[in-house]
Formats: C-alpha cells, structure tokens, sequence
C-alpha cells in the first residue's frame, strides 16, 4: 500500500499532472477559455495528494526499515529512533528535493483553496507557474536523484545517520526553512503571472502581500533556528559563520524582507510597481539558486550536501529556465506597467523606499561576498576566502541607517509629511534612545556596537510609542483607549512587533560581541574564573548511551560565592560512525548564557585534567527570541481582516470585465 | 530620461543573471573535466626550499619554530597553515589527527590571535607536533598562502615537494601523500 514502487508512481504521476496544470490553464487563458482555466485549482490540489502520497511512501519505507531502497539504507539503521527515522527522510540530498517539491505543492493547493477571492484568469496563470515549476523539480527528483531508488541484495542494516543530525532542532529546521524558500514561489508567480497580463496595480499588491509575509515569517523562523542549531549543537559558541549555506538563506531574506515592504507601497500608492515585480522574480530565484549552489558543490561549505556536478547541470538547466525566462518576459512586459505614484521623499513611501534601498545593499554586499570567491577562481585562477571581517565591516554600516529609519518610518504619514510634527511624535522615544545609549557605553565597548544597541532601543521605542501614540494613550479615556485597541489594524500591530522583534535581536547581536569565553585545562575541583563568576570543575564520569560512550563533566558555577548552577556538559562517542559530538550544557536566564564544553582528557591517576571551554554570552537569547518576534509580528498582520479579505470587490469585477 | 531608466531597471537584472549563469556553466563543465577544482590552489613554490622565517608559538602550546628547525628534521613534516575563524579549518581537524599518527604535522595560525587559534587546537586534541603563530600572516606571504588551510609537504633538507589547499583527510593522505613519503 505505501511500497517504494507506489512511492515512485505517485510521484511520476504528480510529475506528470504539473506538467498539465502548467500547461492548460495558460492556454486556457490565452484563449479565454473559463472551463480550461477552472481546471487549474483541480489539477492543483490533485498534484497535492499525488506528492502528498509519495512522500508518506518515503516515510514509511524509513519507519519500516525498508533497506532495499537506496536512501534509507544509506540513511537510516534500525537503531535509529523513531521520530529520527521520520526526520531523517528529509535529512539527505533525495529527500529534502521530495520535501521540497512537496511544499510547492502545497504553495500550489494553498492558492487554490484560499485563493477564490482572485480573479479566475491570475489565479489560473498564478497555478500554472507553480505547475511549472514543481514539473521541473520533479522531473529532477525523478531523473537525477530518485528517493526510491532500489538496492539488491538489500543490506541486513542501514548505515546510519550523522549523529550531530540526530537533534530536534535539526530535524524541524528544514522543513521550515524550506516553507520559507519554496513560499516565495507564490509572490514570485503572481509576478509572473502580472507581467503576461500586463498589469499591476493595487489589488495586485493586496493579493501579493499576505503570500510574501507568511513566506517570510517561516524563511525568519528557518533562519533564527538553524541559527540556534549552530549555536548549541556545534558547541563553538558562535552562531552565524558567514558561510555559503547560511548566506544562501540570507539573501532570500534581504530581498524577501525588501518586498514585503515594496508590496505595502503598490498597494497603497500603485508606486514601486516594476521593482516590486522584480523583487519578487529576484527573491525567488535567489531561494532557487542557494539550493542549486549548496548542492552543486561549486560553494566550499561545512554543509556538505553529497555534490555531483552532474547534477548541478540539470538544476542549471532549470534555473536557467525559471530564471531566465522570468527576467526575460520581465525584460520585455515591465516598462509597459506604469506608475501612478509622486513621491516626496518625506514620506511613508519615502522611508520604505529607504528601507528596499538599505536592505538590496546589504544583499548586494553578500552576494558579492559569497560569490567573489567561486568568479576569482574562475576568471584569474587565485583561490581566496571572504570571511567574517568582510561581511561584518560591510554590512554593519549599511545596518545603522537601516535601525535609524525603522524608528522614524512607521510615523511619517503617506503622501507628504511634515518634518517637525513627526518628530513631535518622537520626542519619547528619542529620549529613550539617549538613555539607552548611555546604557551602551556604560556596558558595551566598541564603537559599533554601542551604535547598534541605542539604535536597537530606539527602533524598539519609536514602535512602541507609534503603537500608543495611535491607540490614544494620554489623550484619550480608557474606554477610548479600548475602541482605539479594537480598531487599530492588525497589521499596524503585526508591523511594530516586527520591528521590537528586529531590535531585540540587533540588541542580541550586540550582547554577543561582548561574549567572553575562556579555554582552560584543569584537576577535578579546580575553580576558573571568567567575568566575575567561579567554575568549578566538581566530577566527570562516563557513561554508556544507546548507540555511543559518554565523558559527562559537572562544571558547578557560583557568582559571589552563591551557587547559580550546576552544568553538565558531555561529550559523546558514537562508535558506528567513529564520529564525536560535544553535548553543550547552557544555563539562560534570559539575560545571560553559561555556556560550558567539556573537551579533552589529559594525564592519568592524580595528574588527570581536563580541557574546559566556558563561555559567557550576554543576551545571546534574544537573537533568536527576536526572529520569533518578528515572525509573530508578521503572522499577527497575516491575520489582518484587510489581507484575508483582498480587494474590494469592485477591483475584482473590473479586473474580470478586462480578462 | 524615464525610458532609458526602465531600460537599465529591466536589462540590468537580465544580464547580471546571464553572466552569473554562464560562469556558473562553465565551473560545472570544467569540474566535470577536472580542469576546475573549486578547492585546488596553484602554488609557485612546490620544488623550491622552503623560505626562512621565525615565528613565536601559541600560549600553552609550546615555542614556535624557525626554517632552519624545520630544515634539520629528519623526517618529512607536513605544515599546516590554519586559522580559528575559517570553516574548512574545523572541518579538516579529524583528518589531520588521523594523519598525525602516520607522519608530523607542524601547524601554523594564520592572521589569528594567539588566544583563539591555542583554544581552537586544544578543543578535540591538538594534532600538531609543534604549532607556531603568524600573527600578521607574514610568514604566509613567503610561503605563497592565500587561504586556510592549506598544506606543505617539506621533504627532510627543506624543499617543498608537495602543496594542498583543500581540506586534508585519509583519502587525500594516501592518495597524494603517501606515494611521495616513499620516494624520500
């Protein structure tokens, strides 16, 4: 019922009805034909349960130890756990391309089914984009790296999986990273599918918005998660290494976070028109091209994906199609949309168009950094690496301007604004800011990140009292405080908690560069001590796990002479892959992480001591406490009546009066 | 004016994503023949002796080394430029302490404070003989370095008869080391 063979069927057949959904309703549509173009939400939601029910054949070949099909028995053993073997499907190459298409799918089933608000022939053409699409990828999985592949004989046992792999963390991260890359398909569609028509306008803008927000609240998530992964898993006390991998979903963010916000412009304003358009055909294509970098192997990356050239043919084929052929039909639709919109550079408009400014910089700086190194090679032969100090003294910068125009941008008004009365309004928060930037150089040192830190409590400051300043509070009664509250849009609230989230997490980013950490070989019961606090090295002993050998150590921490914790930091040997972990231990009080590895033994008897790293890292949680803000903030004006509803309805029955 | 501001927004995009693309094609095509190694270095002074440095060693880790200590090995020693903030660095530590049982291996921290590349040898087990700091990357230039890690082969006398700029492990050891320890 759920073999691999069904499997392998199930997604041929999907393969098969991408392809359809591709292609009727765009005929349909050329020949204004409502029955062909009607067929796409079917066809849609049809591939759906197709992939759906190839992925759950995957499954089920891991849960049921199935080694006969190549990817588990390379992936998987019967002692793996349960919920490892479940995650574990979309922890290899094959996998994670079925997940992948999978998520399309859905992108695809979610516009049929909440999509009835827009206009037949766009919500036609929007499917058969991503009919498009998902066929290639498909046809990829199919061709080049099929899941079901068989073995024969079958091995008795699989061979397992990286144990640094085996981590909850680990196993939902990219499931969501992926609903954040492959949901940028959608914007990038009804890019698409606008340019064939010919047409943007306000209600496209409305209709575009809620599927790049909801896109960008998992690509937040994804980022923020795999970012903690790095940080307690990896035991190096860092969190972000400027690294191909971690870029590739960084630059889809920038652009992606650029479009959220040119989006608000064509829909209030119909300004911003053409670049919105093609922010949206960037953003996508640059979620494409970071899986195509990552696993062509053209990238150096500790993310080692298995890298076949081979393969990064095909998926260059592909790219070369949906992104070629995007930027080409943009090349030649885009001058013919028009723009409405004057703008006064005081304005709403003015500061967001600031904001896409700022932010396609510091994506521009880290493409040029993660792309320099491959092009040098290339062209003069030299090998170099870009690392850390580039991208930290070129993006950091452009940051500052960013964080001050967050502050200042939700309070100006659209159209034409008035210097001196908007910051009237930000009188408050602007003194905030001052004690907070006495706070800084009280506890922070360096020149930027005291910068960043009083700009972060300015950012945070100026929402909130945006926020309040529009419910009424000090100058209107309790009850009208409460009506105002009602009233107040959803996504008014959705875009200051955005903002509070990313000053949370600058504020994180500052608190790190302040971390102070300590490598030091010591006997059982000798005390270190690191910034003010005292650890003790009280015991360590061994134990034996299910599948590896441990080195537990008991690391005792006392500020004042008053104990704050005990850390049981381990380090495991997993024996089947000869491969060893360090177990971090991490004590958070939310201002503050111990962060403790216990490393090497050293000497026998007496004389035996043992190599401890302790770290200290000031608001390391909000960083990622921040992103989920942020991601909240978004959901939250995802819920707003005003995205859910689309356009007035008048929009929709002119736009069908065209079609 | 307008016009031609379109027409740079729109070509622009076109054009940047052909370029990428081509290169993108043809380091897939040269990979495939072999001809481009996106980990492989040319380095101008394999069979040549090794220049003269002296550098300081690491706090906790022992003195540094000079040319003329390396010269006067007996063995052949493989010399390990590294550093504690690149990537391929920590990923290349298992296979250097598995070389490190066949042959020595002399590490050199390269553009690192002292204090983070000792905590960074010491974290799983030092696979070094001996390490050195080059703490501005001087040492580096003479040896015709241009990013970490990368790897000398220094036959006993001071030539350099071999060099690596990807990431060492047992494969490469055996595969490009190994046959020319025996011809020493």
């Amino acid at each position: 019922m759920f073999g691999p063979e069904q499997g392998h069927f199930a997604l041929a057949l999907a393969c098969v009805l991408a392809l359809v959904q591709f292609a009727v309703p765009l005929w349909g549509a050329n020949r204004r034909d409502a029955r062909l173009v009607g067929l796409a939400p079917y066809l849609a939601v049809s591939q759906l349960i197709a992939l759906g029910y190839s992925f759950l054949c995957l499954v089920m070949c891991a849960v049921s130890d199935d080694f006969s099909v190549q990817n588990v028995a390379a992936n998987s053993a019967v002692s793996k756990p349960l919920l490892y073997k479940i995650t574990g499907v979309w922890g290899n190459h094959e996998g994670s391309v079925l997940l992948w298409t999978l998520i399309l799918a859905v992108c695809g089933g979610a516009v049929s089914l909440f999509g009835r608000n827009l206009p037949d022939i766009l919500r036609g053409r929007v499917l058969a984009i991503l009919g498009g699409v998902s066929a290639g990828f498909q046809m990829f999985c199919l061709l080049t790296s099929d899941p079901f592949d068989r073995v024969f004989p079958a091995p008795m046992d699989g061979q397992g999986m990286n144990p640094l792999l085996q981590d909850p963390g680990l196993a939902f991260h990219p499931p969501i990273l992926y609903t954040g890359y492959v949901g940028f398909a959608v914007p990038f569609a009804f890019a698409v599918a606008a340019l064939i028509e010919g047409r943007v306008d306000a209600a496209w803008g409305r209709w575009v918005r809620p599927w790049a927000v909801a896109a960008w609240c998992f690509l937040t998530c994804g980022i923020a998660l795999g970012s903690w992964w790095s940080y307690y898993v990896l035991g190096w006390g860092g969190y972000w290494f400027w690294d191909p991998v971690e870029n590739a979903s960084l630059i889809p963010w920038l652009t992606g976070t650029a479009l959220v916000h040119s989006a608000i412009v064509v829909e209030k304003r119909e300004g911003l028109k053409i670049w919105t358009v093609l922010l949206a055909i960037a953003t996508f294509s640059f979620s494409l091209s970071g899986t195509f970098l990552v696993r062509s192997g053209i990238l150096n990356s500790v993310h080692a994906f298995a890298n076949d050239p081979a393969r990064g043919v095909f998926i260059l084929a592909l790219l070369a199609i949906v992104i070629g052929g995007s930027l080409a039909l943009f090349a030649w639709r885009a001058p013919s949309l028009t723009s409405t919109g004057l703008f006064s550079p005081i304005s709403r408009e003015g500061s967001l168009v600031l904001n896409n400014i700022l932010l396609c910089s510091i994506c521009a700086v880290v493409v040029t950094g993660t792309m320099y190194p491959p092009f040098m090679q290339l062209l003069a032969g030299r090998t170099i690496s870009v690392g850390k100090p580039f991208f930290d003294a070129a993006t950091i910068p452009l940051t500052l301007p960013l964080l001050l125009a967050m502050g200042v941008g939700t309070a100006l008004p659209w159209k034409r604004a008035q210097l001196a009365r908007t910051f009237s309004h930000l009188y408050a928060a602007a003194g905030i800011a001052a004690i907070g930037l006495v706070l800084c150089f009280w506890k922070l040192s360096g020149v930027l990140p005291i910068a960043c830190g009083a700009l972060a409590i300015w950012v945070i400051a100026a929402s909130a009292s945006d926020v309040l300043r529009r419910i009424g509070i000090g100058h209107t009664s309790a009850q009208g405080v409460w009506e105002r509250m009602k009233h107040l849009p959803r996504s008014s609230w959705g875009a200051a908690l955005a903002h509070i989230g990313a000053g949370i997490t600058v504020l994180g980013l500052c608190g790190m560069s302040q971390a102070q950490h300590a490598i030091v070989e010591v006997h059982i019961g000798e005390t270190r001590s690191l910034a003010g606090d005292d650890w003790t090295l009280l015991d360590v002993h061994d134990y034996i796990g299910p599948n590896y050998k441990a080195m537990q150590a008991d690391i005792a921490i006392r500020h004042n002479g008053k104990l704050v914790t005990i850390l049981h930091p381990e380090k495991r040997d997993f024996t089947t892959q000869s491969q060893t972990t360090t177990e971090v231990a991490i004590h958070t009080n939310f201002i503050t992480d111990l962060y403790g590895v216990v490393g090497d033994r050293h000497g026998t008897g007496k004389d035996t001591t043992y190599v401890l790293r302790l770290h200290r890292n000031p608001l390391a949680p909000w960083m990622w406490l921040g992103g989920l803000v942020m991601a909240i903030g978004g959901a939250f004006s995802l819920s707003d009546r005003r995205m859910r509803i689309g356009a007035p309805k008048r929009a929709a029955a002119r736009n069908m009066a065209r079609a | 004016m307008n016009a031609t501001r379109r027409g740079i927004l729109t070509a622009v995009p076109i054009i940047g994503a052909g370029v990428l693309g081509v290169g993108f094609w043809r380091m897939l095509s040269d990979m495939r023949s072999g001809a481009f190694d996106p980990r492989a270095i040319k380095n101008p002074n394999v069979g040549k002796p090794i220049p003269s440095f002296a550098m300081p060693g690491l706090p906790g880790l022992g003195d540094g080394f000079t040319d003329a200590e390396l010269r006067a090995q007996h063995r052949p020693v493989l010399v390990n430029f590294f550093a504690s903030w690149c990537i391929p660095c920590v990923a290349e530590m298992p296979g250097l302490r598995a070389i490190s049982r066949n042959m020595p291996i002399w590490g050199i921290a390269y553009e690192d404070k002292p204090e983070n590349a000792a905590g960074f040898v010491q974290r799983d087990g030092s696979p070094y003989a001996r390490v050195a700091s080059d703490r501005h990357g001087r040492v580096a230039i003479d040896w015709g370095v241009t990013g970490v890690p990368e790897s000398f082969l220094v036959a006993p006398g001071g030539r350099i008869i071999w060099h690596g700029s990807a990431a060492l492990d047992p494969q490469i050891y055996e595969a490009e080391i190994r046959p020319r320890l025996a011809g020493l």
